[in-house]
């Protein structure tokens, strides 16, 4: 006797949170029944192993057909009880301008989306700022072996962070609120994935290894910092004409903003301005500092530093190298004279505060604009 | 020219790329009705067409509309070939001819293709004019309203229950036509669908016609089957019970929700009945003459009784208690319209070769038979004669004559019914069934299907006549079906003989309804299990009893029917599904030799499936069976028989033996010792389902005061001293049923092995219940999560050395399985129960079997189940009896005052207070209203009559789909279960997507009456046929209703609750 066919449908389509999760993380249906024994089930249901396989078979069947759906319908097929909603799902039609009454626009939709775009950090860690086209997708089996997550996962994970870019690539207007809207993710998930399109974007690099120490909700800190700060969209320039190349108003940085940048360069290139500079600030920080007599010595190629990432910002290859740069120009060398992250804070509020005594310097709203964000950054960036 | 039928195309979302180049889709849509088609224009490169078209008109004849669905088909345009068809929907416009159904059907249809499922969806609107009076083209009946329901519909009351309606329409099965050789298979499927489509609208009309000959204005229990006979044809048959249906006043429809929250509705399915619970003495049940002049069996069809011996077989397993034995009547083939025309019948519980009854009269009171001449035979039966005085009244005589002739009128008195306004039913005698198997043969006159007219024809006489074996006038719970297996056909027929009640059955006037209500008490809740036929007579033999519950009237000491559990008995514990399963092997054969081993075949199984059900029922410790249901399926080398039923324990009849194991060979100790083991075993099993199931039956001895069940026993006290003549007590036989152990004797290995067999179902795990009836006896508080489901099984028989044991043991575990795995999938559901669990067996290959399993599952609070085991009716009842004599009144007041068209029960009025105490708590949480939002979208179906926690508001209309899906990739659609699955779930998309356009947010009743998969793996190509069926309704949650109802109370609902107030 040997099971031919073996099905089970119903009017609401049951997930089961473990087996989900289970297909989530990739394992094949026997590790998973595997997995699903050693959790003891068996002991509590009294149910068989048969049963087990059964069950498990026809909940992986049940996400393929889901997730093959994904795309195209639907609440449609599978009325998926409100019960476990977390979230509300995009590809119910919802959107639709013509509902019918009796579909409202929105219906309870379970946590199958909400765990479906679900990553993990080690995953995304690894993907982060690179750019989201085939040629990664090979590095999906190294990535798999490296952080032990199954390469089914890694594949579903990858092809999320690709589906989400594509979707929101072409759209106006709010990143987070174009992935809410259209994956009708959670805040907290949406707001990870637009940094994760933001790095995806502008190809931060991550990889390195100077850079390992930093998690991805650091990134996704100032990813969030900058977008509300650097985009064409922070401006708050409503586009005047929609045809125009304002389309990617939060994804990519303010280009002009990006060039005006190159005007702060005068702050380390006038020898005057940056003695003037390093006065006003060792002036108001001495005895406040724990290492004063360190920032005191440092002070010009701190400034340096951080002047010269901006005035480079202009080429691509610089502002890729954004992460790296901060890092290496100002974490580690405060970092290797021990600054505690107060001293930090307390010099970086002052170095930006200062500027506005300069009268020499006429980009003060420039200033603000770059080093407001830059500030959060790094003091985000700035631990062990 | 009474139609005009209006539809516009308004959108459309989520098409397939057609286009590879553009990945786009330039769609247009074609409208077709009938003969006529209209174009919408292209709209070029979207897959979210905006066709918004104008209203394409098609003037039809009402006939058509009926019969014709309307075709809507999408296709991508090209310009230089020829255009795709993306897909198609078919739309059954007849919710849109009655009255009070839909008025417009509008909604997101998918768009669906025989060959990818599932492409997109469409926005339609489609309207009806219909200009005429419509009752004077007879070629239509429009506006006769069809129900799949098998009870009365809940927003209805019955005015009149008419009887049996039938019809039977054949064609050429396209799949076998000529043309099919070159055709696509997608063309093939749709041929197909459509014409199944225009015969299921076509019989539809037909049926129509007969209820408005009727003068009915529905159908009730309407089931639709198909056969698909191959070579032969396509036939659809319906059946169903015509009836005049009334609709309840939507002020009354409120009326009970706005008094009693959460319970009321599920649990007094009939609560919307007019018919009062009066408490009223004076019994009921006018004598029934019946003067059928119809001789035993052999009139029909049986040209030659005589060769073939009226085999009796007595079960070898002694005393059986009821139904022992079975008589066989098989006939010798006879030749018929040119094909052979095998036919054999059984009749479970009774005899079919009927000899003349003497009727004697038991006591005078209680039963009357009179006796006519020669065959001619009448069993009377009444409960109680009361004569209170109002009895003798010329009046009654002439309703008694009324039944008479309205019973007699009928060819077949049949009811699809399975539940009944309460005392609809009087007595029921027990399962009658017949079967017969026929070759088929290719149907010459698709236009006059009189073959199958008559094969059915010959069925349901033979049912008639085992019905009157039992005494009984009636068969109620009456379905049929066929399986097919090649050119062999069984037809199987069964139902449950009873007497009815004619008060139903007649154009009740106005008097008469008064009439009734005063003196139609409910013939107390013991009365159906009494016994109809002649004590002195008895049809077989069985253990008669004196009812448990009144003392009075004679029980058998067990029952079968295929009824659901009449709401006002009183079940002691919960109840349990019971399954008999069964293989045969069977020789190949070719056509006539086939037909014969299967007839020689089909008693031995209806024994031995009679046989396992009756242990199974015993080791339950239980002594009824509703909902009994057998199916027999033939296949090339097999025969399958699979019986469902719920047990439980009717208070009224005498408590079950137990099982006693007798060995052939006393002589060998260790053999006695495992006798001993096993018996040991068995009682173990016994008093652990007891223990399980909650059966703690009162003690017989018992005073009545001290007795769990007091007031109705006080009650039927106070009837009988009301009724002085009846009076008698008669002598109870209370040592009786404990005696009567059932004796299983071991002989051989199959003994033995039927002994294991009993052992190995295993109960289902703690928190949940199954049964196959509507509601599970023994709980009442469900809440109001369902989930619906069906499960479909295949499994490959290993060919090597198959053995019966080996077979039925594979059958067993296949069933078993699925059953265990159904308890798993639904385990966050605890406390839960599977209701309405439909087991259909086939046998699609040689060495396949599938199995399909559609059932509900619904929770309920276990807290609440414990307190109240008894049913509301009881409650209420109780309740009321505790009142005293104004609460008799009351019924008289209310009755004269608003006579029969206001239908406000007055059981209504006494679960207004019964229930506000419950209900009260629930009402004061309940924050702000619920947001009417909050539950549409999501279309729920059960195969259940109503929803739990809910109040149906509406019906909208038969949903009726038959789908055809079929793949050539059948390994990139995930194998046959990816397949079949990803259809199952398209169906109930499409079933829902037709509810929610007709305005309904539930379909109830559903049914998958056929699920046919066939597949060829090493083709990679796979085909599976479904047909659903139920109800579109509206339901509103009761919750809602309350909030709604405490906004803004209408006077009708006040007056009543005052009333309702006053009686206490």
């Amino acid at each position: 006797m040997t099971s031919e066919l073996d099905i089970f449908v119903g009017n609401t389509t049951l997930i089961d949170e473990d087996v989900y999760r289970l297909w989530l993380d990739g394992y094949s249906v026997t590790d998973a029944v595997a997995l699903r024994v050693r959790s003891g089930i068996l002991e509590q249901t009294g149910a068989t192993a048969a049963v087990l396989q059964s069950d498990t078979m026809d909940h992986y069947r049940t996400f393929h057909m889901l997730e093959r759906l994904l795309h195209l319908l639907h609440q449609l097929i599978f009325q998926i009880p409100p019960s476990r909603l977390t979230v509300y799902p995009f590809w119910m039609g919802l959107t639709q301008p013509s509902e019918s009454p009796a579909r409202p626009r929105q219906t309870p939709f379970p946590l199958f989306y909400g765990g479906y775009y679900a990553f993990d950090e080690a995953f995304v860690r690894e993907v982060l700022g690179k750019k989201l086209s085939k040629g990664t997708k090979k590095d999906l089996d190294d990535i798999s072996t490296k952080t032990g997550i199954t390469l089914k996962s890694c594949r579903r994970q990858f092809d999320n962070f690709k589906r989400v870019f594509k979707v929101v690539e072409e759209m106006r207007g709010s990143l987070v609120d174009n992935i809410q809207q259209h994956f009708l993710l959670s805040d907290r998930l949406a707001r990870d994935y637009a940094a994760i399109v933001f790095f995806a974007n502008n190809r931060f690099e991550t990889g390195k290894k100077k850079l390992q120490y930093l998690s991805f909700g650091d990134f996704a800190f100032c990813a969030e910092l900058m977008i509300q700060n650097w985009t064409l969209g922070a401006v708050g320039e409503a586009p005047t004409d929609p045809d125009s190349q304002m389309d990617d108003m939060d994804m990519d940085l303010d280009k002009e903003f990006l060039q005006d940048l190159k005007e702060l360069k005068v702050l380390v290139a006038d020898k005057d301005l940056l003695d003037l500079h390093k006065s006003l600030v060792c002036t108001a920080l001495r005895g406040k500092l724990g290492v004063f007599s360190e920032m005191e010595a440092n002070f010009k190629n701190l400034s340096r530093g951080l002047v010269n990432v901006a005035a480079k910002l202009t080429h691509n290859k610089d502002v890729r190298d954004l992460f790296v740069d901060l890092v290496e120009k100002f974490v580690e060398p405060c970092r290797s004279d021990h600054w505690p992250l107060s001293d930090v804070r307390f010099f970086l509020n002052q170095y930006s505060a200062s500027v506005h005594s300069l009268d020499g310097f006429r980009h003060q709203a420039l200033w603000d604009r770059y080093m407001g964000t830059l500030r959060g950054c790094l003091l985000r960036l700035y631990h062990d | 020219m009474p139609g005009k039928l209006k539809v516009k195309i308004v959108a459309g979302r989520h098409l397939p790329v057609m286009d590879r180049a553009s990945d786009l889709t330039d769609a247009f849509v074609e409208v077709k009705f009938g003969n006529t088609t209209f174009k919408t224009d292209v709209y070029l490169k979207s897959l979210n067409p905006q066709w918004n078209s104008e209203w394409f008109k098609f003037e039809v004849d009402d006939e058509d509309l009926q019969d014709e669905p309307l075709q809507i088909t999408v296709l991508d345009h090209d310009t230089y070939s020829a255009n795709d068809a993306i897909g198609k929907v078919y739309i059954d416009i007849d919710p849109l001819l009655y009255s009070e159904a839909a008025t417009v059907i509008s909604g997101w249809f998918p768009i669906y293709d025989t060959i990818h499922g599932i492409r997109g969806e469409i926005n339609v609107v489609v309207k009806v004019d219909l200009f005429n009076d419509l009752n004077r083209f007879r070629q239509s009946s429009c506006g006769v309203k069809f129900f799949c329901t098998t009870s009365i519909p809940k927003c209805y009351r019955a005015v009149i229950i008419h009887g049996f309606v039938e019809e039977l329409v054949v064609n050429e099965d396209p799949e076998y036509q000529w043309i099919d050789r070159i055709r696509t298979p997608r063309a093939s499927n749709e041929a197909r669908q459509r014409l199944i489509s225009l015969m299921s609208g076509e019989l539809q009309r037909k049926i129509g016609l007969k209820v408005l000959e009727m003068r009915g204005n529905a159908v009730v229990g309407y089931l639709q089957c198909f056969d698909l006979e191959g070579e032969s044809g396509l036939v659809v048959r319906a059946i169903g019970t015509a009836c005049t249906l009334d609709k309840l006043s939507s002020p009354a429809a409120f009326l009970p929700a706005c008094n009693s929250p959460s319970k009321e509705m599920k649990e007094i399915p009939f609560n919307e009945d007019p018919n009062p619970n009066t408490h009223s003495s004076g019994p009921s049940t006018p004598l029934k003459n019946q003067t059928y002049s119809f001789s035993p069996s052999k009139s029909y069809s049986r040209q030659s009784s005589s060769s073939d011996t009226d085999l009796s077989l007595t079960p070898k397993t002694a005393p059986y208690p009821q139904g022992p034995r079975i008589y066989l009547c098989p006939s010798s083939p006879s030749l018929s319209c040119g094909s052979l025309h095998l036919k054999k019948s059984c009749l479970l519980l009774s005899e079919s070769s009927l000899t003349p009854h003497h009727s004697s009269l038991v006591s005078p009171v209680l039963r009357k038979s009179v006796s006519f001449s020669g065959e001619l035979f009448l069993a009377a039966s009444g409960m109680g004669s009361g004569s209170a005085g109002k009895e003798g009244g010329p009046f009654k005589a002439l309703l008694r004559q009324q039944t008479q002739s309205a019973l007699e009128q009928r060819e077949f008195p049949f009811f699809t019914l399975t539940a009944f306004p309460p005392g609809f039913l009087v007595h029921v005698g027990g399962v009658v069934s017949a079967r017969s198997v026929k070759l088929l043969d290719r149907i010459h006159n698709p236009d006059e299907p009189e073959t199958r007219d008559a094969w059915w024809a010959e069925i349901r006489q033979e049912i008639k006549s085992h019905a009157k074996a039992l005494g009984c006038h009636a068969v109620v719970g009456y379905s049929e079906s066929t399986s097919i297996c090649e050119e062999v056909c069984i037809l199987s027929a069964s139902g449950t003989a009873a007497v009815l009640n004619p008060r139903f059955l007649q154009d009740g006037t106005v008097e008469g309804c008064l009439e009734q209500r005063l003196e139609e008490n409910l013939p107390t809740r013991c009365g159906f299990c009494h016994i109809p036929y002649d004590e002195l007579n008895m049809p077989f033999p069985a253990h008669l009893t004196y009812c448990y519950n009144c003392r009075k009237q004679k029980v058998p000491d067990v029952l079968f029917t295929t009824i659901d559990l009449p709401t006002d008995a009183t079940v002691i514990g919960k109840g349990c599904l019971i399954q008999a399963r069964l293989c045969r092997l069977k020789k190949k054969a070719q056509a006539e030799a086939n037909a014969t081993a299967i007839s020689n075949l089909l008693p031995f199984m209806e024994y031995e499936v009679h046989t396992q059900l009756m242990n199974k029922l015993k080791l339950k410790g239980m002594n009824a069976l509703f909902g009994l249901r057998i199916q027999i399926t033939v296949g090339e080398n097999m025969l399958m028989g699979l019986a469902s039923a719920t047990g439980v324990y009717l208070a009224a009849l005498p408590t079950p033996g137990g099982i006693q194991i007798a060995g052939k060979t006393p002589n060998d100790g260790s053999y006695e010792q495992h006798i001993s083991h096993m018996q040991k075993k068995i009682n173990d099993t016994i008093a652990k389902n007891k223990e399980l199931y909650e059966i703690n039956p009162p003690e017989i001895s018992e005073e009545i005061i001290g007795s769990p069940i007091p007031e109705p026993r006080q009650r039927s006290r106070l009837l009988r001293s009301q009724s002085e003549s009846s009076d008698e007590v008669t002598e109870l036989d209370l040592s009786h049923g404990k005696k009567d152990a059932f004796v299983l004797e071991i002989d051989d290995t199959d003994a033995m092995e039927d002994v294991h067999s009993l052992l190995t179902d295993v109960p289902p795990p703690s928190g949940f219940y199954s049964c196959n009836t509507e509601i599970m006896p023994g709980i009442n508080n469900w809440t109001s999560e369902i989930q619906m489901f069906t499960s479909v099984r295949v499994i490959r028989l290993s060919s090597l050395n198959l053995t019966n044991q080996a077979l039925n043991k594979n059958f067993n575990d296949l069933c078993e399985n699925l059953l265990k795995s159904l308890y798993f999938k639904l385990r966050s559901m605890i406390p839960c129960c599977l209701c309405h669990v439909n087991f259909t067996v086939s046998l699609p290959e040689d060495e396949l079997i599938q199995v399909t399993v559609t059932a509900v599952a619904i929770t309920f609070d276990k807290n609440q189940a414990l307190q109240t085991t008894k049913t509301p009716v009881e409650k209420s009842l109780q309740r009321a009896s505790t009142d005293n004599e104004e609460l008799l009144q009351f019924p008289l007041e209310l009755c004269s005052d608003s006579l029969p068209s206001h239908p406000f029960p007055p059981a209504k009025a006494v679960t207004v207070e019964k229930a506000s105490p419950v209900g009260d708590g629930n009402f004061r949480n309940r924050s702000a209203p619920p947001c009417a939002n909050s539950t549409v979208g999501v279309v729920k179906m059960t195969p259940l009559s109503f929803i739990p926690g809910a109040k149906i508001t509406k019906y909208l209309g038969i949903i009726n789909m038959f789908f055809i899906r079929e793949t050539t990739s059948l390994r990139e659609e995930g194998g046959v279960s990816g397949f079949l699955h990803a259809f199952i779930a398209e169906v109930f998309a499409m079933v829902r997507a037709h509810v929610a356009a007709l305005g309904g947010n539930a379909v109830v009743s559903y049914i998958m009456k056929q699920c046919v998969f066939m597949e060829n793996p090493n083709k990679n190509q796979a085909q599976c046929l479904i047909n659903v069926s139920g109800d579109a309704v509206v339901f509103v949650r009761e919750s809602d209703l309350e909030v709604v109802s405490s906004q803004q109370p209408t006077t009708n609902c006040q007056s009543s609750c005052t009333e309702g107030e006053v009686t206490t």
